[in-house]
């Protein structure tokens, strides 16, 4: 029985209509991949729509697709050579259609990146450069397609691969090869061009077989994720999937967070031949435990020795595909490996336009299709790896509302003196401020933004920025900060002192809040109301009575909001 | 690890996070090889049991070898079957001469929903396979319905490292396509790996045989030799013509399948 070929994953990325799924339709159709029937089923649809015959109508099967002649969702199709078989995934070009694209180029072990040699580099080039990064995927060609439209010239090729190298480069992004073809013309996809005889290199199916499979996973530290535990029988059996290392009976195992030790006592299966003595990565076992502690999923079974990281702090990189924006302070879910938790952004330490590697520290939120390096705090601790020491461990997505809206990868954990918050402080105590933030209004966009001011911490005695570009609190005044139940007192332009709320007492000068907006509070009388009426709850009609924007601030209008968010690299 | 072990551990991951995750459960079990196999991974996820009912949604157009098989392996593997039949549909004589699309939207849609409607499933397991037609080559594993049971082909929910969609409204259900990533060899091989029993309707008689099974009347047989399985695979590994082609409804229409499953269709 021939069941245990490879089979090697690959995806086709890059900007829209720079002929992604033409290359694998004519892959498939020269080395006779497709069943009877199908091309005669395009060549109808062809006629039908009066559009001319496409290659790519193979792998688009919507109807939406075809008649439109776009990939809206991804597709995957098998093929094979004499060494191996392949699954082959079609990724949408559309940034519309970006998490689509993930969807697609998560599962795939190697890339094909393809630019059109008439148009050279686009937005989608770049930012599936940078995506196929953050996914771990090493191996990538870059596939530089519709060679008949620049004459087969080999000097217009060459600049091409020097930009991208150039830019794949900053990402961590190494190319193999760079293999310049004409797919619809099948020049130098599965036989060498006669058009392009200055090229040596492999063909593209050439090429294809040169990819490794990645291997290793079974060498690295036991990681087996405790999914759900079963009592259908007088077993109770711990049920997952190992993603990392091996397992055999009597090993003694070290189960994270709770921090118990105990060992494997059975492998349990349903078939005889199933029942091994060694389980490893990839399977999706079932074993007993020597001591049955109250074990959940989530859990993690590790060797002691090899035990995984454990916190609820760490640093990633992530790129976000939900339709609103990823904030801070907000409450999403993060799902890693088995492990559901509450999670939120504490620091945007950079978000990144993929497009053009601009980056904008200290930001507040990252749009749909941006990538950003933040820093997550979950609600309780769990376990992970780095991506680098382990893929399947490093990697998680957020969940916003009902939706998978992001993804990311552990770059490592987080020290929480490195998260510097704007903050008044007087020895040991602390109140976080945000009133030295400026508000614009961006002319071209119609919208408000706020840009966080840089982060500082003021002591007693320091110079504070009394007067921005957008408020002017003047010398004296007292910021409120019931959050905290904190008073900051400001007298000739410096930080005197900062009392509890309770010993308080109200003076006729300028009031605002930790946000610098002016308190509507003339009197004792006022600011007891005013914390009675806090700590009923805060809300629109609460804010509205109380607090007013333009006392102390305003909103400068501007054409140049990116100038004044971006920050130099 | 070789291909067939990764394809198996995926599916059984696959189906522990459905039973998990997805409140109440149920799997289509269409007597064919596909959801055969599907069955066999359900006893080897869960140790030899069955945590969740099986559904035959019966058109009482269906093939009679089918039902009788369907009977003896329920018995034989102590399977809770649920059999549902849109009667109402059947009363008004609906069948194959209505227009196949109709029939089947009437018959397998209609009386698929009637089911999820009926017992509030939160999850419905199925065996279909991204290698089988066009739109489900762009199908996800955890593929959400509305309440209708339709599906929202043009704005599907990212999918990655084995994250799933587990977070939905109240009356949305979710598709859940364990064997999705197998192709038609992968069914055959594991199969005779596993030992796996299978109704002899696949096997040639006469010079004939079914390679995909369904309704009596638009179900066609291919010329086929092919009488144990080693033969099936060496004759798969040739053959330039499509595993559905004897699949009337999927023949009516360009995009026949397409149109079925957003209403719903399996």
């Amino acid at each position: 029985m021939e069941n245990t070929r490879e089979v090697l994953r690959i995806v086709t990325v890059g900007h829209v209509d720079h002929g992604k799924s033409t290359v694998i339709g004519r892959l498939l159709y020269d080395t006779k991949s497709l069943p009877e029937g199908a091309i005669d089923k395009v060549k109808k649809i062809a006629k039908e729509t009066g559009k001319p015959f496409e290659y790519a109508y193979l792998l688009d099967a919507f109807e939406e697709e075809q008649k439109q002649g776009i990939t809206i969702d991804t597709t995957s199709l098998q093929f094979h050579t004499a060494m191996r078989d392949y699954v082959i995934i079609d990724a949408p070009g559309h940034v519309e259609f970006l998490k689509n694209m993930i969807t697609g180029a998560a599962s795939a072990e190697a890339a094909l990146l393809i630019i059109d040699a008439e148009e050279g580099i686009q937005e989608q080039s770049k930012r599936h450069g940078y995506i196929l990064s953050l996914l771990g995927i090493k191996q990538v060609y870059v596939v530089v397609n519709k060679m008949d439209l620049i004459d087969y010239n080999e000097e217009k090729f060459n600049v091409i691969k020097e930009q991208m190298n150039d830019f794949l480069a900053n990402l961590n992004v190494h190319p193999l090869k760079y293999i310049p073809i004409s797919a619809f013309y099948g020049e130098n996809l599965t036989s060498k061009s006669k058009k392009l005889s200055w090229y040596t290199g492999e063909t593209v199916l050439e090429a294809l077989d040169l990819f490794t499979q990645e291997t290793g996973l079974e060498a690295k530290p036991l990681r087996l994720p405790i999914q759900d535990v079963y009592k259908f029988d007088n077993r109770r059996i711990i049920a997952g999937r190992i993603e990392a290392g091996s397992l055999k009976i009597g090993d003694e195992i070290l189960i994270s967070p709770s921090n118990r030790t105990t060992k494997v006592k059975s492998i349990e299966a349903f078939v005889e031949k199933d029942m091994v003595d060694t389980l490893s990565a990839g399977m999706s076992v079932g074993i007993t435990l020597e001591d049955e502690f109250f074990n959940k999923r989530g859990e993690v079974i590790s060797h002691k020795k090899d035990a995984p990281l454990v916190s609820d702090l760490f640093k990633t990189n992530i790129f976000w595909m939900g339709k609103n924006n990823f904030v801070k302070g907000k409450k999403y879910k993060i799902k890693l490996v088995t492990q559901e938790v509450e999670c939120e952004i504490i620091a945007f330490n950079k978000v990144i336009d993929a497009t053009t590697l601009g980056t904008y520290e200290n930001a507040l939120e990252a749009k749909t299709n941006d990538v950003a390096e933040v820093t997550i705090r979950t609600k309780e601790k769990i376990c992970f790896d780095k991506f680098s020491d382990n893929q399947n461990t490093g990697r998680f997505v957020i969940v916003d509302g009902y939706d998978v809206s992001g993804g990311g990868i552990i770059s490592g954990l987080a020290k929480p003196n490195e998260i510097i918050a704007t903050s008044f402080s007087k020895n040991e105590v602390e109140l976080p401020i945000n009133c030295f933030d400026e508000y614009y209004y961006d002319i071209k966009a119609s919208e408000v933004k706020r840009k966080l001011a840089k982060a500082t911490q003021y002591s007693i005695g320091q110079d504070v920025p009394c007067i921005g570009s957008s408020y002017d609190f003047k010398e004296n005044f007292d910021v409120i900060a019931l959050n905290v139940s904190l008073v900051a007192k400001i007298r000739g332009g410096k930080l005197v002192d900062i009392t509890s709320i309770g010993k308080y007492s109200y003076a006729p000068i300028a009031i605002i809040n930790e946000s610098g907006f002016g308190i509507n509070i003339s009197s004792k009388k006022d600011l007891l109301e005013y914390i009675i009426d806090y700590q009923k709850g805060v809300n629109d009609i609460f804010a509205n009575k109380w607090l007013d924007f333009t006392k102390y601030r305003t909103i400068k209008f501007t054409s140049t909001i990116q100038g004044i968010l971006e920050y130099e690299i | 690890m070789d291909h067939l072990d990764a394809l198996e551990a995926e599916s059984i991951f696959i189906l522990r996070e459905s039973y998990k995750k997805l409140g109440k459960l149920g799997m289509l079990w269409s007597i064919g090889k596909d959801s055969t196999v599907l069955l066999w991974l359900a006893k080897k996820a869960f140790f030899g049991h069955c945590p969740f009912p099986f559904i035959h949604v019966d058109t009482k157009h269906k093939i009679p070898a089918m039902i009788e098989y369907r009977d003896k392996i329920a018995k034989e593997f102590n399977i809770d079957l649920i059999v549902h039949t849109n009667e109402e549909a059947i009363k008004q004589g609906m069948g194959p001469h209505c227009g196949r699309l109709n029939c089947c939207k009437a018959l397998k849609t209609d009386g698929l929903q009637q089911v999820v409607t009926k017992y509030e499933f939160d999850g419905l397991i199925l065996g279909i396979r991204s290698d089988e037609e066009g739109s489900r080559s762009k199908e996800r594993v955890f593929s959400e319905r509305n309440k209708d049971s339709e599906w929202d082909y043009t704005n599907q929910a990212p999918e990655l490292w084995d994250q799933f969609k587990t977070d939905f409204p109240k009356g949305n259900h979710i598709r859940v396509h364990p064997i999705l990533h197998w192709n038609e060899i992968d069914i055959w091989t594991y199969i005779q790996r596993e030992n796996i029993p299978l109704i002899d309707l696949y096997f040639a008689k006469d010079g004939e045989r079914y390679r995909s099974l369904g309704c009596a009347e638009c179900t066609g047989k291919i010329k086929s030799n092919a009488v144990t399985i080693d033969q099936i695979i060496e004759e798969l590994k040739v053959t330039t013509t499509g595993e559905r082609a004897g699949r009337a409804q999927d023949q009516e229409d360009s995009y026949a399948m397409q149109k079925l499953r957003k209403d719903g269709y399996m």
